[in-house]
C-alpha cells in the first residue's frame, strides 16, 4: 500500500498549445479511494495514465510512496489497471484464471494457492474455485477478474472507467462490489469514471476535473454542500443544483420579486451588481405566502417526494436575468400541484449557495 | 427501424432479424466458424455470399471500435475491415438491444486454436510468434496502442513459407499521433499476460503441443518484438568514414519488409560522427512494389517470393532492358494468370492465389530437382493441383472443430467443449455477492441520493476511510 502524489504535473500533448493536464497538484492517501470524475476532455483519464506510465509527464513529478516513478517504465511501478482484459480462459478453472499470471512471474505454487485462495474468500467464490467460467454469472466473472488484479498484491489499483462496458444492472451490482471490496482490502485506488453518481457513492474523496485543471477535491459531501465554483456545483448532483442569476438587493438577492436574504458580507465580496445563487432542488419547500415564483410545467412522482420541473415566473419588476434554465425542486407533499400552476418556492438562506457570476468562485 | 451506419450500405442488410439478441438468431443466418474467447455475443452471418462477424456490444464501445477500424484500414494496417454498425434496435415487447458491429470475415484466416495444436513444428510456432510480432509492431508504428493483445484477438493468414497476423478486436484500442514507450510498454505487458494464459488455456484444454512451454513462447515475443523495435527505430552512430552504414540499415529494414519514409541524420559539427534514426517507417516494402507492378494484393512474403520470381523471369527471358512495369505484365500474363486460371472452381477455396502460387514454385523446384530437369510452370501446376492442392483444407472459411471433440455449442466456442467436466449440471453454491437482479432499481441507481449519502457517511467512524463490508 503507498500513498500517491501528483506534484504540478503536466501533460502536454504533441501538437497542441493547451495542456491535457495542467500542474496538478493531488496527494492520495494510503488506503484511499479517489475518484476523479468530470466531462470528456477533463484530464481525468490522462491524469491516470500519467500515474501509470502510460503518458510522459511534460514538468512536475508523480510519486508512490517515497518513490519518484516519474520515468519509471509502467511494470516498475507495481500498480495494477484492473479490468483491461476481463475475458474469462474457458479451459482453465476460476483459480487457474485467477493465478495465471502469478505463475508467469514465478511465484511459487504455495503461495499462489495461498494468494488465489486469499482472493476467493474475500471475493465470496472459495466454493467455486474448481469451476469452470461458464458455470459462472456475470456478477462472478467480473469478481474472478477482480481476483486477477488481487492476487497480484499491487501497491495501487488503477481503473480507467471500469464499468463501461456492462449493462446497466450489472454495472449497479459491480459498482457497490468494487467500493466494498476496495473497503475491505485497503488498497489505494485510484478510478476514472464521466458519471458523477458513480463518483459520489463510491470515492473516499472525488477530484472533479474540468479542461485539465483540477476544480475542486473533497469528500462527496462537502462537494455536494460546499462546491467551491459554478462548474463543480453545476456538475455534482443529480438532479442538478439550480443556478439562477440575481441582482443584489438591499437585504440579499431578488429572485422573481422575492428577496432572499443574504449576508452582507458575502454579497460584499462580489465583483458586480449580480451573482449566481444556487439552490439544491431538495432545499425548496412549498410556500403558502411569499417565495419564488415557479411555473410548473412537469411533475414526476417518486414514491413520497415529487419533482417539479418548471421555469421562474417573470414578475413586473424583472428582478430576476431570465435566461436561466429550467428550474428542479424537489418537494415533499401528499398533494402535488398540477402543470401549469404557479406555485411560491421558500428557501432555507441557510443552504443557498453564492457564487461570483464573473470568476464563478464560491462567496458564501 | 434499425439505424444503420456504414461506409459501404449493402441492401442485403435490412431483412435480417435485428430485432432478435444475436445469441438467439436462427441457425439459417449463421456460419459455424471457430473464434476467439470474448467478453461479447459473436456470431458469424451469412449476408449474400458474404460472411460477416457480427459482435453485439454496447453503442459506445461500437461506435469506437468501427472508427477506430476505418482509421486502420486507412492507415493500411492489418486489420479486419469493419461493415457497419447497426443501432437503435428493440426486441420484443420494445425492449431496447445492444447494437451490433459488422466487420468482413477475413478469408483463409486460420484460427489459434488449430495452430498451436499437438505435432506442430517447431518452425511453425516460431513463423507465428514472428507474425503476432510483426504485427505489434506495425500497429505501434501507426500509433495504435491496443489495449487487448491476445491470441483470441489475432487471425493469422498463410504468408508464402510464413504467416501475416491480422488484429481483429479494437474495442480497447486507441489511435495517437505517436505512442509513448510507456504505451508500448504497457501493451507489451498486457500481450504477455493475455497470450500466456491462451496458451495455458490451450494446454489445459489438451490443444497445446506438451513441447512448448507458454513463458518461453511470451518471453521470445517480448525478446522478438524489442529486437525488431530496435531495429525499426534505434539510433545508430558510426564514423563519418562509414556512410555505406546508411545504405546498409535502409536494406536490413527492406528485408525485414519495412520501407523508411524519413531518416533522421545528424552529423556533428566536425563531421567525423554521423547518427541516424529512422523516423517513419512503413510496412510493406515487397507488397506495396508487387501491387504498384502488377495490381495483385498479397500477403508481404508472398509478394517476396512473387517478385523473386518476376526477377527470375526477367534474366530467363532477357527482359532486363525493358521498362520494369512492362516486363511485370508480361510475367503477371505469362505466367501468374495461367497459373491461377487452371486452378479447378472447386479448389479455389483451399488457398489463395498468391499462395497457391508460391506453394506451386516449391513443388516445381522439389520435382525439378527429382527428375534432374527444368520443369515447365504450367505442367508443374497440374500436378501440384493433383498431388497437392486437391488433398488439402479448405481453408476460405475454416470449418469448425480443428480438433477431434464436440463443442458444447458449435456456434459459441467460448462455452468450451461437451466432455469438459465444468459441462455438467452442478450444484448451486451459497454466494453472499449474488444480488437478485430483480431488486436493482436502475431508476434510483442512476439518480445521486444524497440522502443515502448523508446517512452512510454519519454510520462512518470520523477520520481516515470508511473500512468494513456493506455485506
Amino acid at each position: 500500500m503507498a500513498t500517491v502524489s501528483y506534484r504540478d504535473a503536466v501533460r502536454i500533448y504533441p501538437g497542441s498549445d493547451h495542456p491535457a493536464v495542467d500542474h496538478l497538484n493531488l496527494e492520495i492517501g494510503d488506503g484511499e479511494f479517489m475518484v476523479l470524475v468530470g466531462p470528456s476532455g477533463c484530464g481525468k483519464s490522462t491524469s491516470l495514465r500519467m500515474l501509470a506510465g502510460l503518458e510522459e509527464i511534460n514538468s512536475g513529478s508523480v510519486w508512490i510512496g517515497d518513490r519518484d516513478v516519474t520515468d519509471l517504465p509502467p511494470k516498475d511501478r507495481d500498480i495494477a489497471m484492473v479490468f483491461q482484459n476481463y475475458a474469462l480462459y474457458p479451459h482453465m478453472t476460476v483459480a487457474d484464471n485467477m493465478g495465471f499470471a502469478l505463475k508467469m512471474q514465478g511465484v511459487p505454487k504455495d503461495e499462489r494457492a495461498r494468494r488465489v485462495q486469499d482472493a476467493a474468500t474475500l471475493l465470496g467464490l472459495t466454493d467455486l474455485l474448481a469451476r469452470k467460467p461458464k458455470n459462472l454469472s456475470g456478477g462472478q466473472r467480473q469478481r474472478v477478474a477482480m481476483g486477477r488484479a488481487i492476487v497480484r498484491s499491487p501497491q495501487v489499483f488503477l481503473m480507467d472507467e471500469p464499468l463501461s462496458n456492462l449493462d446497466a444492472k450489472l454495472r449497479v451490482q459491480t459498482r457497490t462490489q468494487i467500493a466494498a471490496l476496495q473497503s475491505r482490502l485497503g488498497v489505494t485506488t485510484v478510478y476514472v469514471t464521466h458519471d458523477q453518481v458513480e463518483a459520489m457513492t463510491m470515492g473516499h474523496r472525488v477530484a472533479v476535473m474540468k479542461d485539465g485543471i483540477l476544480q475542486q477535491v473533497d469528500s462527496p459531501l462537502t462537494l455536494y454542500d460546499r462546491p467551491a465554483n459554478l462548474f463543480v456545483a453545476g456538475f455534482i448532483g443529480s438532479p442538478a443544483m439550480n443556478l439562477i442569476k440575481s441582482k443584489i438587493v438591499d437585504g440579499g438577492v431578488k429572485v422573481t420579486g422575492y428577496t432572499i436574504p443574504i449576508d452582507r458580507s458575502i454579497l460584499a465580496k462580489a465583483s458586480s451588481d449580480t451573482v449566481t445563487i444556487g439552490i439544491r432542488p431538495e432545499s425548496f419547500e412549498i410556500s403558502d405566502g411569499e417565495g419564488i415564483g415557479l411555473k410548473i410545467a412537469v411533475v414526476e412522482e417518486t414514491g413520497a417526494d415529487s419533482y417539479l420541473y418548471g421555469v421562474l415566473a417573470e414578475t413586473a419588476d424583472q428582478s430576476t436575468i431570465s435566461d436561466e434554465p429550467q428550474i428542479v425542486a424537489r418537494v415533499t407533499t401528499r398533494t402535488p400541484p398540477g402543470r401549469e400552476q404557479l406555485v411560491r418556492l421558500r428557501v432555507d438562506p441557510a443552504v443557498v449557495h453564492v457564487f461570483d457570476t464573473k470568476t464563478g468562485k464560491r462567496l458564501s | 427501424m434499425p439505424r444503420f451506419l456504414s461506409a459501404t450500405p449493402n441492401a442485403q442488410l435490412f431483412p435480417l432479424p435485428w430485432g432478435t439478441p444475436l445469441a438467439e438468431w436462427p441457425e439459417d443466418h449463421l456460419v459455424a466458424l471457430p473464434r476467439g474467447i470474448s467478453r461479447h455475443i459473436v456470431r458469424f452471418i451469412k449476408v449474400g455470399d458474404d460472411v460477416l462477424a457480427a459482435k453485439e456490444v454496447n453503442e459506445a464501445l461500437a461506435l469506437h471500435e468501427y472508427r477506430v477500424l476505418h482509421d486502420l484500414m486507412r492507415l493500411h494496417t492489418p486489420a479486419v475491415e469493419p461493415v457497419g454498425v447497426i443501432s437503435a434496435r428493440h426486441g420484443h415487447a420494445g425492449l431496447p438491444l445492444d447494437p451490433i458491429l459488422l466487420t468482413k470475415h477475413l478469408e483463409f484466416a486460420l484460427p489459434y486454436r488449430s495452430l498451436f495444436t499437438p505435432g506442430v513444428r517447431n518452425e511453425t510456432v516460431s513463423r507465428l510468434l514472428d507474425a503476432m510480432v510483426v504485427l505489434l509492431a506495425r500497429l505501434h508504428l501507426s500509433g495504435l496502442m491496443w489495449g487487448d493483445v491476445s491470441l483470441s484477438n489475432i487471425l493469422f493468414r498463410r504468408d508464402a513459407g510464413e504467416f501475416a497476423a491480422y488484429l481483429v478486436d479494437a474495442e480497447t484500442a486507441e489511435l495517437h499521433d505517436q505512442l509513448s514507450n510507456g504505451q508500448r510498454q504497457h501493451d507489451l505487458s498486457i500481450a504477455r499476460v493475455n497470450i500466456f494464459g491462451d496458451f495455458c488455456d490451450l494446454g489445459a484444454g489438451g490443444m497445446l503441443d506438451e513441447s512448448l512451454d507458454p513463458l518461453t513462447l511470451v518471453d521470445t515475443i517480448e525478446c522478438r518484438y524489442n529486437e525488431l523495435w530496435h531495429e525499426l527505430t534505434g539510433i545508430e552512430e558510426f564514423s563519418g568514414s562509414e556512410l555505406h552504414r546508411i545504405e546498409h540499415r535502409v536494406r536490413r529494414l527492406n528485408a525485414l519488409g519495412f520501407d523508411i519514409a524519413e531518416l533522421d541524420i545528424d552529423a556533428s559539427a566536425d563531421g567525423q560522427t554521423i547518427r541516424i534514426q529512422p523516423k517513419v517507417v512503413d510496412a510493406g516494402h515487397h507488397s506495396r512494389r508487387l501491387l504498384r507492378l502488377t495490381g495483385l494484393d498479397t500477403e508481404e512474403n508472398q509478394a517476396r517470393r512473387l517478385l523473386n520470381d518476376l526477377d527470375t523471369y526477367v534474366v530467363r527471358c532477357n527482359l532486363q532492358g525493358l521498362d520494369e512495369a512492362v516486363a511485370a505484365h508480361r510475367w503477371l500474363t505469362d505466367c501468374f494468370e495461367p497459373v491461377v486460371n487452371q486452378i479447378p472452381p472447386e479448389l479455389m477455396g483451399k488457398r489463395d492465389p498468391a499462395q497457391v502460387y508460391h506453394e506451386l514454385l516449391d513443388y516445381r523446384w522439389y520435382q525439378s530437382q527429382r527428375e534432374e530437369r527444368d520443369v515447365p510452370l504450367l505442367e508443374a501446376a497440374q500436378g501440384y493441383m493433383r498431388d497437392v492442392l486437391v488433398n488439402l483444407p479448405d481453408e476460405a472459411t475454416i470449418a469448425l472443430a480443428p480438433v477431434a471433440r464436440a463443442q458444447l455449442n458449435p456456434y459459441d466456442p467460448s462455452l468450451g467443449f461437451a466432455d469438459d467436466p465444468g459441462a455438467e449440471l452442478l450444484p448451486p453454491v451459497i454466494d453472499p455477492w449474488e444480488t437478485d437482479d430483480d431488486e436493482i432499481d436502475l431508476a434510483a441507481a442512476s439518480r445521486l441520493d444524497i440522502d443515502a449519502l448523508r446517512a452512510k457517511a454519519s454510520g462512518q467512524s470520523s477520520g481516515g476511510f470508511a473500512r468494513g463490508s456493506p455485506f
